[in-house]
């Protein structure tokens, strides 16, 4: 038998039917629903008398809208309230598993379907959200859908999907003390371009990548998204059957052996085929901060704001000027003498545990600085809130003058009412340094954790690695 | 869905690359439950010179005179034309319900993003992606003459404009069920059975999916 990628195993798996221009119907086993991407899916199955095709594979939590602040008195702004209110009403209608706002579990969608086990090794997974690419990290096949598709998935259980190219992404050898998953994604991404995983996914491979724990693996999966695949892979090993053995939704008894056997198989075969390899040293990958308003647009912390004169390509060297001039930038300054005006950590790629144990130990015992205006620590979901208080990480952050808060997507988009005010800088754990993205006329600088914990002592960037 | 045959209007000439879906459609108009409604804040950042959200009349709001959706020589522009990568960014489907509510039925570019390049068949968007020469050129075309009549042909796979044309690739089922504007769930549950089937063989090799 010719050798498998991770990918053709996984997909081969859920094949229910082809077509001969090899249209495949997908088979899907895991679907999780938020509040802002699936409103008119409902009401779609609504219109036509439609009802989920299987019930208990969907999974839906509220997030995008949540306030982080006390939430005793529900949500303030009337329209966030109308689409959680909304989602509400849908899973009563449809009897779909749900995680409420008042519900300790509650948290962002990609923190909390792995932390439930509802994300396993092996599965398609899928929402209607492009971050879903974060599942990857258990060798499941999960990608983002929009709400048309999220419509399909809930009456038919399938996806009608093309099959993509392969990507290998090897890290080869160990990264240097301070470097983390969000800068060895980063360093990526800036090597490949946001285009450059178009039309792929991508397997992320290599000691470097086989050494990070799940919550980096995540981090790493999270943003393949920005490099342009839809959807990050990782290989099962020990790393993640560690994780996954005993959550709520993770397989019993004689079901673990059985599936464990199988889990065991899901890696790429020696000699199987890539469309494409792409191979970085992890040794040469230094901590990461994007300076402009792609992801792509990154530089190592002791670099410099790029100059577009240098840029030969037109279309890049327009594209480089727009973005200095919104972020308000010039070429040539050093990246740490940046200063910002807020701090966030939180998100779907940097608010787990060990995200925010590593900004706690940067933090510990330090001040904000006096021009950081704020700094926002947001925990990816109510059981990684709880996990951080029973170890003292919230006393931590609240000594340095950093607030501690309710989980959710938070600053990440601000769909609620954290955001950035107009020209506002923020050394942010999030993925999208996008115009806007943080609010309207918003600056994000994207860095990891221990980064973005350090901007908000220092009040402008500085290298982990000299702290 | 609305059938995706032949499209013969003006071109709306954006002359940007990586246009992600947070500017076709910013994250304050998500918050609506509704599926219509939202081609008045395509490009809303761009369009307007103040800030807006669902509960501001656009009528309130200052037109960014500057920005080429505003520009009356595009009027009525059925077809979009812009620079690579286009589409990328959050897979908000809003960003194709906004294209086409506004009354775009073609995008034209160099290269799209994956979602947003999927959630176009889903609602009667075709996209069309060009090599970058051929776009150049039809960006120039558009230039010396904005109401220049672009054609879309689906069925032909091409383009055409004055005396130029250009072919493009399109996958047969999703041509087809553009074509004849085809219920995407409705296809599938035709083969309800062959979906039991492969459930009935799954929860042999993977129970715990099936418990
Ligand atoms: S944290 Fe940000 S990127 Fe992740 S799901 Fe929420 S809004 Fe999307």
């Amino acid at each position: 038998m010719a050798a498998k990628t991770l990918y053709d195993k996984l997909w081969d798996a859920h094949v229910v039917r082809s077509e001969a221009d090899g249209t495949a119907l997908l088979y899907i086993d895991r679907h999780l629903v938020h509040e802002v991407t699936s409103p008119q899916a409902f009401e779609g199955l609504r219109e036509a008398g439609r009802t989920p095709w299987k019930r208990l594979a969907n999974l839906a939590v509220p997030d995008h809208n949540v306030p982080t602040t006390d939430r005793a008195a529900g949500i303030a702004d009337p329209i966030s309230r109308e689409q959680v209110d909304a989602l509400d009403r849908n899973v009563k209608h449809f009897d779909v598993p749900y995680i409420p706002l008042a519900d300790l579990r509650q948290g962002i969608v990609h923190v909390v379907g792995p932390e439930q086990g509802a994300t396993l090794p092996g599965m398609t997974v899928v929402c209607g959200d492009s971050h879903t690419a974060t599942h990857g990290a258990f060798g499941a096949l999960a990608f983002g859908i929009g709400t048309s598709e999220v419509e399909h998935a809930l009456a038919t259980q399938c996806l009608l999907q093309k099959k993509s190219k392969a990507m290998l992404i090897r890290v080869n050898g160990v990264v240097g003390p301070g470097v983390t998953a969000k800068d060895i994604v980063l360093a990526i991404i800036g090597r490949i371009g946001t285009a450059g995983g178009n039309g792929y996914i991508l397997e992320f491979a290599g000691e470097a990548i086989m050494a990070l724990s799940m919550e980096g693996r995540m981090t790493v999966c999270n943003m393949a998204i920005e490099a342009g695949a839809r959807a990050g892979l990782i290989a099962v090993d020990d790393t993640t059957l560690n994780y996954v053995k005993g959550r709520p939704l993770a397989p019993r008894a004689e079901h673990w052996e059985q599936a464990v056997a199988w889990w065991r198989t899901l890696h790429s075969d020696a000699g199987a085929q890539f469309d494409r390899v792409v191979e970085f040293d992890a040794a040469e990958i230094q901590p990461q901060v994007t300076w402009g308003t792609s992801p792509e647009m990154v530089v190592p912390v002791d670099g410099r704001v790029p100059d577009p004169g240098q840029e030969p390509d037109a279309v890049k060297r327009g594209g480089m000027e727009k973005a200095l001039a919104y972020m308000g930038l010039k070429a040539g300054t050093p990246i740490a003498d940046i200063a910002i005006d807020k701090v966030f950590i939180g998100s779907c790629t940097n608010a787990r545990i060990e995200d925010l144990r590593a900004a706690a130990a940067v933090v510990r015992g330090k001040s904000k600085a006096a021009n950081v205006r704020l700094a926002l620590v947001v925990p990816g979901s109510g059981l990684v809130k709880q996990q951080a208080e029973q170890e003292g990480l919230d006393a931590i952050f609240k000594a340095a003058g950093f607030e501690w808060r309710e989980p959710g997507c938070s600053m990440c988009l601000g769909m609620n009412e954290d955001r950035l005010a107009p020209g506002e800088r923020c050394a942010s754990t999030s993925n999208r340094n996008f115009e806007g993205r943080q609010g309207a006329g918003s600056r994000t600088h994207l860095v990891s954790p221990a980064m973005a914990a350090a901007a908000g002592i220092a009040g402008r960037f500085v290298d982990i690695r000299s702290l | 869905m609305e059938a995706f045959t032949v499209l013969t209007s003006p071109a709306l000439p954006l002359d940007r690359a990586n246009v992600d879906t947070d500017a076709i459609i910013p994250k304050q108009y998500l918050k609506s439950i509704y599926k219509s409604g939202f081609g008045q804040y395509l490009f809303d950042d761009w369009r307007y010179l103040d800030a807006g959200d669902l509960s501001v009349p656009v009528a309130s709001r200052r037109p960014n005179s500057e920005f080429v959706l505003n520009n009356p020589l595009h009027q009525g522009a059925k077809v979009l034309l812009a620079r690579e990568n286009f589409g990328c960014g959050s897979s908000r489907e809003h960003a194709v319900w906004a294209l086409s509510d506004h009354g775009i039925r073609c995008v034209i570019a160099p290269s799209f993003a994956d979602i947003f390049f999927n959630n176009c068949f889903k609602n009667g968007v075709l996209p069309v992606a060009l090599p970058a020469a051929t776009v150049e050129a039809l960006f120039q075309a558009v230039q010396a003459d904005p109401r220049l009549e672009v054609t879309v042909d689906l069925a032909a796979q091409q383009v055409r404009w004055s005396k130029a044309d250009a072919a493009f690739a399109v996958d047969p089922f999703r041509k087809d069920c553009l074509l004849r504007g085809l219920d995407e769930i409705g296809l599938t549950l035709e083969h309800a059975d062959a979906i039991k089937v492969y459930e009935a063989q799954r929860a042999k090799t993977a129970p715990w999916l099936f418990t």
